[in-house]
């Protein structure tokens, strides 16, 4: 293999606790994480090494599941299992809480900004998808609540560049959904996983999105055009198998490359790379490289930086984020 | 978990517990590195308490030393256990309280799989699927009650629960045992306070 990960920097977290999710932000300056200790750390490169510029503290009452800071990257949203999400604004080097978002029964697991930021979607154990709109005084309004799924909902996810939004659930299902009338609603069910699917990821172009699951496998669906111009049409166009031990926890699709990484439960972080010889509709992914003990526990998380082509985050239940480069010679 | 005195399984068989572990000469010496075996982990689990009744897993039947298995190397554990009944609604609580016990008791390093035995529960893959979901399972621990049920379930059976037995029962030794079953279904529900009279009465 020519291709490798090398390790660029581990940093210890969240000590003493479950480093849960993290995330860059649009410009690929900062890196956000989150875990069971209810904290968030902002993190900033300082010479070679990755920093902690702020700890974001008292915005949760329970362990912080994910964050995702908004197109503009002025603002970040934090998903708690204490129901609520906590909206935070960049002012100078710090943040502050600026609202929190109330409504879901149970835990938060996920959320996500819509493109143009003026969209959020928050999904939890309830089995509830939730899109809020945002106005120009940074008020939150919840727009819509969809009760697609039949369990506990785990990831959702903006489409790229449209208002799209895909969600991944404890029922093995994704949903798409799409506004229609004013009302958001689900267009397409894909069926195919046997297990929890845990996250989800679009490719650059939205056209394509990547799945991972508990029952070890990252499935590649794909939309097709539909004749009847109704309901949307995703169909799986490859599973890859037989390469992960355990669940697969996260996928990110690299939208500088294309290359699709993934986290999972056997401690390992592995990278594919699509056959270009293949077509559209049969694409092949090999494993072009993996580190087998990325993390000395299951690997929760994998994300691509948005501007640094090959630079990958990732983080554990061991509490550590680590940093890594993918190299093509 | 099932409220008043109403048990779902009233007369569960009981078992007979298995003696202490036999120590060998090479587990004396500290120079050999000792794996972690079967054994080991079947101790850790086997005197966890019944959530129903006041017996431990062992003596009910719902885990045994053939269901545990260990791969040190490999840095995992599988341990099925056995309802006593096949509809019992305390099926997750049991794999809750043993996955509980491995992950407090085994190095981080290991992956802990806990199951229910094949064919032995109505929602058997329902229960396996929770037990296996680390963020259902970390969400259910940061809850307090649920956490305090499952503390009681691996708290070694000690004199305070003998007492708040003991409180419902006239002490004939056979009675206490039907009594007792009942007192320990209220217990969560009604706390004993250990600092009272009742404490004394019986010792």
């Amino acid at each position: 293999m020519k291709e490798a990960l090398s390790l660029v920097q581990r940093v210890s977290a969240h000590p003493d606790s479950r480093c849960w999710f993290v995330s860059w932000n649009p410009s690929g300056s900062l890196v956000a994480s989150c875990g069971g200790d209810k904290a968030i750390r902002i993190w900033g490169r300082e010479g070679d090494s990755w920093i902690c510029k702020s700890v974001l503290q008292d915005g949760h009452q329970r362990t912080v599941r994910k964050v995702a800071w908004s197109p503009c990257g002025n603002y970040l949203a934090s998903a708690s299992f204490d129901a609520t999400t906590c909206i935070w604004k960049k002012k100078d080097d710090d943040f502050e809480s600026l609202t929190v978002l109330e409504g879901h029964e149970n835990e938060v697991k996920c959320v996500a900004w819509a493109p143009s930021g003026n969209l959020l979607a928050t999904c939890s154990r309830d089995k509830s998808v939730w899109v809020w709109e945002v106005d120009e005084e940074d008020e939150y309004e919840c727009v819509t609540v969809v009760n697609s799924h039949t369990q506990d909902v785990k990831h959702v996810v903006w489409h790229p560049t449209q208002e799209l939004l895909a969600s991944a659930s404890y029922d093995n299902n994704i949903c798409i959904y799409r506004e229609e009338d004013d009302d958001w609603e689900c267009r397409a069910t894909l069926q195919g996983h046997t297990s929890t699917v845990w996250s989800l990821s679009f490719d650059a172009t939205g056209q394509r999105l990547a799945s991972g699951s508990d029952d070890r496998t990252v499935k590649i669906w794909k939309e097709y055009p539909n004749e009847a111009g109704q309901d949307l049409s995703w169909k799986c166009v490859c599973t890859l198998s037989g390469y992960h031990g355990r669940t697969v926890y996260d996928v990110a699709w690299c939208p500088l490359t294309g290359i699709l990484a993934t986290a999972s439960g056997d401690d390992a972080v592995r990278v594919f790379k699509e056959d270009e010889s293949t077509g559209p509709d049969q694409p092949v992914f090999s494993l072009a490289a993996q580190v087998t003990k990325a993390h000395s526990q299951d690997v929760n998380c994998v994300a691509w930086n948005p501007k640094e082509a090959g630079l990958l985050a990732t983080c554990s239940d061991d509490g550590d984020f680590a940093i890594w480069r993918f190299h093509e010679d | 978990m099932s409220a008043g005195g109403r048990l779902e399984n009233a007369n569960p068989v009981i078992f007979q517990r298995s003696g202490e572990r036999l120590l060998t000469a090479s587990d004396e010496d500290e120079d050999v590195h000792d794996r972690i075996d079967d054994r080991e982990i079947f101790d850790l689990i086997r005197s966890i308490n019944d959530p129903e009744h006041p017996l431990s897993l062992e003596e009910l039947n719902v885990v045994e030393q053939v269901r545990v298995k260990v791969n040190d190397a490999e840095s995992s554990v599988g341990v099925e256990f056995t309802p006593t009944i096949p509809h019992c609604s305390m099926a997750t609580l049991i794999g809750l309280s043993i996955k509980v016990k491995l992950l407090r008791s085994l190095p981080d390093r290991f992956k802990i799989d806990v199951q229910i035995t094949p064919g032995t529960h109505a929602s058997e893959e329902a229960v396996n699927k929770q037990l296996a979901d680390k963020e259902r399972v970390a969400a259910a621990l940061e809850n307090s009650s649920l956490l305090e049920v499952v503390n009681q379930c691996l708290t070694t059976r000690s004199m305070p629960d003998l007492i708040c037995i003991c409180q419902v029962v006239s002490l004939s030794v056979q009675s206490w045992y039907m009594n007792s079953c009942f007192c320990w279904t209220l217990m969560p529900q009604s706390k004993v306070d250990s600092s009272s009279e009742n404490y004394i009465m019986i010792i």
